[in-house]
């Protein structure tokens, strides 16, 4: 049996026949295999969901309890069958409850990683590479220009910049789900004990982080009931980017408008969106984080997914490493 | 180095003035000497080291990284120095105790030769951090472009030291970096430094605008006028033998004028203002801007845009300070002075002879030469004064001209503006009847209320037509479009617009919301303007 037929792309997302089952699929089927709780790649509608506990907490909360059929929580590292395929998850360290899933039949092991990171990140467990066949890979920030430096240093320079412009409020875009409870989790690890300031899409799924034992602190909510645009002097707001170029940042004192991202290491892509304080913080890997996994899984074939593949598939040529990019379609390269 | 270098990724990236003298401020009172004063020299363009050119700095990375993997990511991030920056490899081996200090990587750069060059700064490429070599790289390829002019960057030394920036730019020509003794004064440690060097520059004495009701104040016999030249304030400062050509700002800028330099034989400082022609035919604002922004000038340039001065102010003849004359004092000595000087390089702004304001009115309104801007008015007792000091010196600008243009983009703003759309491009018909078409003649970011600024906002998120990142596009077209009245204070012919022109000092005066867009101005009525 060859690879391509355990795993291929279809245009639903990445099928696997002989279990009959998708992997993160991008339309309604009859059984999803997901990842983890990011929008582009938990979609409702299916009529079987099998994922780690959290991330069918965070569908829930997202996408409200019937998001699916019928769904079964997959504990780390259980076995699962499915028609005869063995099926497993591992953590990828990429947001709470992400997991990749190592597929096996007939001795042959693919794991799709799903989307995943390296970097330590203590509101999630941390990646776990595991020997397989075949790796599929991100390529979020498969360039060799990405390369993050440490979450600590980031928010060093957020905490500095609050200390050297304590007359203005300091705006921080993080994506909802992972990047924002990670940004409190540094600001606190970091020592800073003062109310972080939460936009109201941020609520559910922070307390939810804090319900799983991961500890942000004091998060009030950004609203102008709570307070007047004195309040916010000095403070740290976290909201979703897409917030701050609405009316709802008005309420701020002459704000320093901040986006973590991997993004953020071009130097242009912060100029474009008007970003002062660009915080170079990803839930992706880098280049040298993809380019290490890769070699860690032992894999002797690389299948490169949503992002810029034609790089990473260089890499792996240079290497010695059969590599292909899968087209698969349907995934933000923007979700950072 | 890596105080230096975030200190340059935070500017560049910090709109408002006040944020940038903030963390300009912070970096010179936190960094030590020497670094700081190098970081200074750097920002003020003072610091010399042997340039890299850009060609040499791909070498030396295709080297060491696939050439496929190089080009997929130059042609990701855009920029040079950057990519190279983040792409370059740090051998593990090279990673040193500690990060290099600015003035370690100026010192090995200023001592490489010509032939080691390229090795030098691949060695310091190899032991500093990604920040860092962004900001190596823009160290010897010459120019940070961080939007800190050298101005700026004496106003933060003049707030470090809570001193007059007139006192910074009046010693700055003397000094060099890095600058020890300046940082010891400023932070109260040592005495101010000496003006020992020639031929510094002086402070200069600024005017106010006539405000409403200022001249019904004012005795027209205490006045003098002069016509205002729309040109660059200049001082021309010779002394034993050094000959400099000052900005308004204290910026040397001889280089670039070598044809009027080559002229100051004499020893005096002298105010006025440069102009191109000679002053029996001086030219446009148009012929002005072939000479301006240039590091050099071709000697064919120089013939054929000859850079003049029209003195109207003289502080200095030989030992002899006059700046506590008063100004009719000066004004008999300017006149004897530029008498004995090249008549094709320097003559005397002339007084405009008036009765009364609603004669000088009448003048103003009708200048007999097209770069003038407005009338000068100065106090013939007053002495000259560094600064803006309210009362001796006003100018009086004729009126700017407006045009109807409808709004066509629409940009979000910085710091308290950023959740405003507040940056407008506007355009106003060209093209034959009945199939006309927006043409863009300028952007604006200010004249209007903040009330106003609210109105503008919601009109544009209300009629978006499409969005580029910051950017949005808005409804535009003969039957809808928001029609706003721009002033301006001259147009010149630009190549690099569709349009063929370009608005000197545009703002919004007045919001049309009465005003169907169809009605709004043609683009010949602005080339109308630019060929009288």
């Amino acid at each position: 049996m060859r690879a391509s037929d355990l795993l291929h792309p279809r245009p639903e997302g990445l099928y696997c026949p002989p279990g009959d089952f998708f992997i993160d699929p991008v339309r309604p089927v009859n059984r999803a295999l997901i990842t983890h709780g990011h929008s582009d790649h938990a979609r409702s509608g299916h009529r079987c969901v099998l994922a780690t506990r959290q991330t069918l907490d965070i569908m829930g909360l997202r996408h409200g309890e019937g998001f699916a059929g019928t769904t079964q929580a997959a504990a780390l590292g259980d076995t699962i069958a499915l028609n005869g395929v063995t099926v497993t998850f591992h953590p990828a360290g990429h947001v709470l409850g992400s997991a990749q899933i190592a597929v096996e039949h007939q001795g042959r092991r693919i794991v799709a990683s799903g989307d995943y990171k390296r970097q330590k990140d203590a509101t999630c467990a941390p990646f776990e590479p595991v020997k397989c066949d075949v790796f599929i890979t991100e390529a979020t920030f498969g360039l060799p220009v990405f390369r993050h430096p440490p979450d600590s240093e980031e928010i060093a320079r957020l905490l500095k910049s609050a200390a050297q412009f304590p007359e203005r409020a300091h705006l921080v875009g993080a994506y909802a789900l992972g990047k924002a409870q990670r940004v409190m989790r540094l600001l606190r690890d970091a020592g800073y004990d003062r109310p972080i300031y939460i936009h109201g899409a941020l609520a559910k799924l922070s307390d939810y982080y804090q319900s799983q034992g991961i500890d942000l602190g004091t998060l009030e909510p950004a609203t102008v009931e709570s307070g007047t645009k004195d309040d916010f002097t000095g403070a740290i707001v976290i909201g979703p980017p897409s917030a701050f170029a609405d009316r709802w940042a008005r309420r701020f004192p002459d704000p320093i408008s901040c986006f973590a991202s991997g993004w953020m290491r071009i130097r242009q892509r912060a100029k474009q969106g008007g970003v002062e304080l660009p915080l170079i913080i990803s839930d992706h890997s880098d280049w040298d984080e993809l380019t290490a996994t890769i070699k860690e899984t032992g894999a002797e074939e690389i299948w490169v997914t949503h992002g810029r593949e034609e790089a990473l598939v260089r890499w792996c040529e240079l290497e010695g490493i059969a590599a292909r990019p899968l087209h698969l379609v349907g995934y933000e390269d923007e979700g950072d | 180095m890596n105080r230096f270098a975030e200190l340059l990724d935070r500017l560049v990236l910090t709109p408002s003035r006040n944020g940038k003298l903030t963390l300009l401020t912070d970096y010179f009172r936190s960094v030590e000497d020497p670094d700081r004063g190098l970081a200074l020299a750097a920002i003020t363009g003072d610091l010399s080291i042997a340039a890299v050119k850009p060609a040499m700095l791909r070498t030396l990375v295709i080297e060491r990284l696939d050439p496929v993997l190089f080009g997929y990511s130059y042609d990701y991030v855009g920029d040079l120095a950057e990519t190279v920056s983040l792409v370059w490899p740090q051998p593990p081996a090279d990673i040193p105790d500690h990060p290099p200090t600015l003035a370690e990587v100026v010192a090995k750069l200023q001592a490489a030769s010509r032939s080691d060059g390229p090795k030098v700064l691949a060695k310091l490429l190899d032991s500093a951090s990604i920040s860092a070599r962004f900001a190596i790289i823009k160290l010897v390829t010459g120019g940070l472009r961080i939007g800190v002019s050298a101005r700026l960057a004496k106003q933060a030394l003049a707030d470090l030291g809570q001193v007059d920036v007139a006192e910074i730019e009046e010693l700055w020509h003397g000094l060099a970096p890095p600058y020890a003794g300046l940082f010891a004064w400023l932070e109260g440690k040592a005495e101010k430094p000496e003006k020992t060097a020639l031929a510094l520059f002086r402070p200069v004495m600024l005017s106010n605008a006539v405000g409403d009701g200022d001249l019904e104040k004012l005795d027209p016999a205490d006045y003098a006028a002069e016509w205002k030249w729309d040109g660059i304030r200049v001082q021309a400062v010779c002394e034993g033998g050094v000959r400099r050509l000052y900005s308004r700002t204290g910026d040397d800028v001889s280089g670039a004028f070598p044809d009027l330099a080559e002229a100051m034989d004499f020893s005096a400082a002298l105010d006025g203002e440069l102009l191109v022609g000679d002053p029996q035919a001086t030219g446009t604002f148009s012929d002005l801007q072939q000479r301006l922004n240039r590091k050099s000038v071709t000697a064919k340039i120089q013939q054929q845009f000859p850079a003049f001065m029209r003195c109207y102010d003289v502080l200095q003849i030989g030992d002899e300070d006059l700046r506590a004359l008063s100004f009719r004092e000066r004004r008999s000595r300017l006149e004897a002075f530029v008498g004995t000087l090249d008549p094709s390089r320097f003559d005397l702004s002339p007084l405009v002879n008036f009765a009364d304001w609603t004669a000088l009115e009448e003048l103003r309104r009708a200048p007999p030469h097209p770069i003038i801007e407005g009338v000068m008015l100065k106090r013939w007792d007053s002495p000259y004064l560094t600064g803006r000091p309210k009362g001796p010196w006003f100018k009086w600008k004729r009126d700017p001209h407006t045009v109807d243009a409808v709004l066509m983009y629409a940009q979000r703003g910085h710091g308290k503006r950023s959740s405003f759309y507040s940056d407008y491009t506007f355009g106003v018909w060209s093209g034959p009847e009945g199939s006309e078409e927006l043409v863009p003649v300028g952007k604006a970011y200010f004249g209007f209320t903040d009330e106003e600024l609210r109105q503008i906002d919601k009109y544009v998120r209300d009629n978006t037509v499409e969005r580029f990142g910051p950017v949005r596009s808005v409804r535009a077209d003969r039957r809808q479009g928001l029609v706003l009245e721009v002033a301006f204070e001259g147009l010149n012919r630009s190549t690099r617009h569709k349009s063929g022109v370009a608005m000197r000092f545009p703002r919004i005066s007045r919001l049309r919301w009465d005003k169907p867009a169809a009605e709004a101005d043609r683009i010949e009525t602005l080339q109308a303007l630019l060929d009288s």
